[in-house]
């Protein structure tokens, strides 16, 4: 956010750091040489229109694609080799995908429970339901019977008790009331506060403005600008040529 | 008369329920395979015959075998044996064969599994007699009839119908009401997410093949005892199981059980109704079905 909440998180260790990454759905190239770099207590954005491969970077990220090849390090370890569900793990890593993955033959809590805990500092569940408090009400609901605003808390929320320390958020605020959007902003907030590491996608540039110390611009599965929170002031021109169709 | 016909009814209804637990634990066996594999196992009646094989074996051949002529594999033990065997087979199946086609059309799983199931066939066809050899292996504590009040029923049947369904609702509790069967719901739905959660999907698919085999062993060996022990059994019967896996839908848990049993029990109804259609009147229910509600009775409709 400011110059010096920058300053400071370039003294930490590198949470993530991924070169070179590219990345193939069946026989289409998709991801050509991602570069970017996220260090621990940071929140970025991968800015960029649709289509311009930033929801694949999370994926592939996670290994979900057919095929990629570089280097994603995630607390200095290499990665790009691993199964799907090794990443998790090792990375304490959460994902929420677009459209929030809620399944629809599990109740609320089961959706809840459902991550494996990767580690310690998992958020417990009563502070879960002070969080969430809608999620206790509908516990025995089932996930898809849930509002979007509600089964976006829920999809934040089975990351948070899992004891995810990296969170890749992809758009979560899309397609949801101004209020709920609102109170996400505050749960993001609150989350940087307590350490957490994000990588959000977002196609909100104001909600993203609000929260992330750092912007990627991603265009045809490229990094093409990379946007400090200090130098948003000066780059509306640069950020608005990027994202205009 | 109408006290005659309604124990007529009721005993063709218990005959009807015998067939019925085994549609039940077969297409049940489907239902979570394809649930979570979206693989359509044709091996299945090959599966369920190789159960009541090895249960023949182990009592009949297995001591010549080896050398100990007084040695039979008795039923109780049969009853974890077999169905680890078959389960076992299953997972090497999954292991060798099944896992290299899962990014391919389901159609060559479909395939590659009506293969294994001609290839197991051909085998013992090979070795045993094709019109049926009886498994001597029934227990002694099981032998003789009950009486139900309306009918005389073999006490083994009674076994079999009472077991069966225990293990069907145990099946079922495990999948809907446990926390290692919230995995398995929720890999059915999304893999790629419950993987992304640091779940070992593969295994749990591997595991699942197995117990769905597991599950058609454990019918074979079941049916041993009743029905003559022969190299086609199980592709006689999978071709109902099957129409009963297409009006329950698939991959509905419940529907596989209740279709089962409900079928069972029609065409047990049937036989006392009009007997000549007892046969077809599966056939006929489930092309009704098909053109009325093509996702099964329990299948979830557009998805």
């Amino acid at each position: 956010m400011t110059p010096t909440s920058e300053a400071r998180a370039s003294t930490l260790a590198p949470m993530l750091s991924v070169h070179d990454l590219n990345a193939y759905y069946g026989e289409s190239h998709v991801l050509h040489g991602i570069e970017f770099e996220l260090r621990e207590g940071e929140v970025a954005t991968l800015l960029g229109r649709n289509g311009a491969g930033r929801s694949t970077t999370l994926r592939a990220l996670l290994g979900l694609v057919d095929r990629r090849s570089g280097s994603i390090k995630l607390r200095g370890q290499e990665t790009i080799a691993l199964p799907t569900h090794k990443i998790a793990p090792l990375g304490l890593l959460g994902y929420c995908p677009e459209e929030r993955g809620i399944f629809a033959s599990l109740t609320t809590e089961e959706n809840l429970l459902l991550p494996p805990v990767l580690g310690e500092g998992g958020m417990p569940l009563d502070e879960i339901y002070d969080m969430f408090p809608n999620l206790l009400e509908l516990r025995r609901t089932m996930g898809t019977r849930l509002s979007g605003g509600e089964q976006q808390m829920l999809a934040m929320a089975r990351i948070l008790r899992s004891g995810a320390r990296l969170l890749l958020l992809d758009e979560i605020t899309e397609g949801l009331a101004p209020v709920i959007v609102k109170k996400l902003g505050t749960v993001i907030q609150r989350l940087k506060q307590r350490g957490f590491t994000i990588l959000l996608v977002e196609q909100n540039f104001r909600f993203a403005a609000a929260l992330a110390d750092r912007h990627y611009v991603i265009e045809h599965g490229k990094v093409i600008d990379r946007i400090a929170a200090d130098e948003l002031d000066g780059s509306e021109d640069r950020l608005s040529r990027y994202l205009s169709v | 008369m109408m006290h005659a016909s309604l124990d007529l009814f009721l005993a063709q209804g218990m005959l009807g329920l015998n067939n019925g637990v085994f549609y039940a634990m077969l297409s049940l066996g489907l239902a979570i395979i394809f649930g979570l594999l979206n693989v359509i196992n044709f091996a299945h009646g090959a599966l369920y015959m190789l159960g009541a094989f090895i249960a023949l074996i182990g009592y009949s051949y297995f001591g010549a075998w080896i050398g100990v002529p007084g040695f039979h594999l008795n039923f109780w033990a049969a009853l974890i044996v077999v169905p680890l065997i078959v389960g076992c087979f299953g997972i090497l199946i999954e292991r060798t064969l099944l896992r290299w086609l899962y990014r391919f059309d389901p159609i060559y799983s479909l395939l590659l599994t009506f293969g294994v199931a001609l290839v197991i066939q051909g085998l013992f066809s090979n070795y045993f007699n094709m019109s049926g050899t009886p498994y001597p292996g029934q227990p002694e504590s099981l032998r003789g009839i009950v009486n139900l009040g309306f009918m005389y029923f073999p006490k083994y049947r009674l076994f079999v119908i009472v077991f069966s369904i225990v293990i069907c609702a145990l099946t079922w509790l495990f999948i809907e009401r446990t926390r290692l069967g919230s995995y398995l719901r929720a890999a059915a739905e999304k893999p790629d997410l419950v993987k992304a959660f640091g779940i070992n999907v593969p295994r749990m698919i591997t595991l699942t093949f197995g117990f769905g085999t597991a599950l058609a062993g454990l019918a074979g060996l079941l049916a041993a005892p009743i029905y003559s022990v022969s190299p086609l059994m199980g592709a006689d019967l999978i071709i109902v199981v099957f129409a009963v896996v297409v009006i329950g839908g698939m991959g509905s848990i419940m529907g596989a059980i209740v279709t089962g049993l409900a079928l069972g029990l029609i065409e047990g109804a049937m036989k006392v109704v009009y007997a000549p259609a007892s046969n077809t009147v599966i056939f006929i229910l489930m092309a009704v079905v098909l053109l009325v509600r093509p996702s099964g009775l329990f299948g979830r409709q557009g998805e």
